[in-house]
């Protein structure tokens, strides 16, 4: 007999974001890796879900419009400027 | 079929992942150096640091202001900061969390965002329909693993990630740049959006969520893999 109580895929999946980030409660935990443990759908959809994760950690910046760079760049120029007039 | 060999499979696209890294892995030039760089009046360094910044610091801001010329601004305004800080910069906190503090600080006090009603999307994130009434798969998922074992992926499938995430709803929009595409923790994104950890775990899930399902609708969709 089971001593975790069981729950389904559906309950399963809305546990997987935060067991991901170690936010679970021992409980839960316990009971979704007693799920996947004997549930390759589960699995897999544990697996679509850290891949998910690492993809969107490897979304480069966009790039940026001309106009954002030209002011950026005199925010910098401005900024050296000060810091030379301080020096001197 | 069995999925056990998923840690192994998982490694590897790790490691295929970090082709197109930025900075949750180790890149080129990470921010300390560039910092150092542009201390010395390196403007190329500064050039790189806003490049790699500067999208999510205008969705940050945006999140809290009206338009997004507003944000933009706010943008400008923290770059100016920085460069102003920079010297008292003590590294004590990682420079991106200072750096997007000091954006949520600017966005808020000139945002006019009223009490604001939280949305956080009752809909199921996963589609009550692929489960039958005893709560099991109808259609049973596939590891994207699998996928991308299959051939070396493909910017392709990164762009597909970015087009996701653009287009989810916000606050999730910014609770998942924050947390996953710039990596921040929890409880900083958390502080930086005036959310509550619990309800930033709710929208980071549902965000998640339909990123997966925008992915697996591609992966899926007769994508060729060279
Ligand atoms: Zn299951």
């Amino acid at each position: 007999m089971a001593l975790t109580k069981e729950i389904t895929c559906h309950q399963a999946v809305a546990l997987v974001s935060d067991y991901l980030d170690g936010a679970l409660s021992r409980r839960e935990r316990r009971r979704l890796e007693h799920h996947l443990a004997g549930c390759d759908a589960c699995s897999a959809y544990l697996d679509q879900m850290k891949v998910t994760i690492a993809l969107s950690g490897s979304v480069s910046p966009e790039d940026l419009p001309e106009k954002a760079l030209t002011d950026l760049m005199e925010v910098f120029e401005n900024f050296q400027r000060d810091r030379n007039d301080e020096g001197d | 079929m069995h999925y056990h060999a998923t840690a192994h499979h998982f490694r590897g696209f790790v490691l295929w992942a970090s082709t197109f890294a930025r900075c949750n892995y180790p890149c080129a030039m990470d921010d300390e150096a560039l910092l150092q760089r542009i201390l010395a009046g390196d403007r190329e360094a500064f050039v790189e640091l806003v490049e790699r910044y500067q999208t999510s610091l205008v969705r940050v801001a945006r999140y809290y202001v009206k338009n997004e010329a507003s944000a933009e601004d706010v943008a400008q305004d923290t770059w100016i900061a920085v460069l102003k800080g920079l010297e008292r910069f003590e590294g004590r906190s990682s420079f991106k969390t200072w750096l997007f503090r000091i954006a949520a600080n600017r966005a808020r006090k000139t945002g006019t965002r009223e009490h604001r009603v939280i949305n956080l999307d009752p809909t199921d994130p996963v589609a009550s329909a692929r489960f039958n009434s005893q709560g099991m798969w109808i259609e049973v998922p596939a590891p994207f693993t699998d996928f991308i074992d299959a051939k070396l992926a493909n910017a392709e499938v990164v762009e597909a990630c970015r087009e996701a995430i653009r287009l989810l709803p916000e606050p999730q929009q910014s609770v998942v740049t924050l947390r996953d595409v710039e990596g921040l923790s929890t409880s900083e994104v958390s502080h930086l959006l005036d959310l509550s950890e619990a309800n930033t775990r709710v929208l980071l899930h549902r965000g998640r969520a339909k990123v997966r399902e925008a992915l697996e609708g591609k992966l899926k969709g007769g994508y060729s893999w060279h």
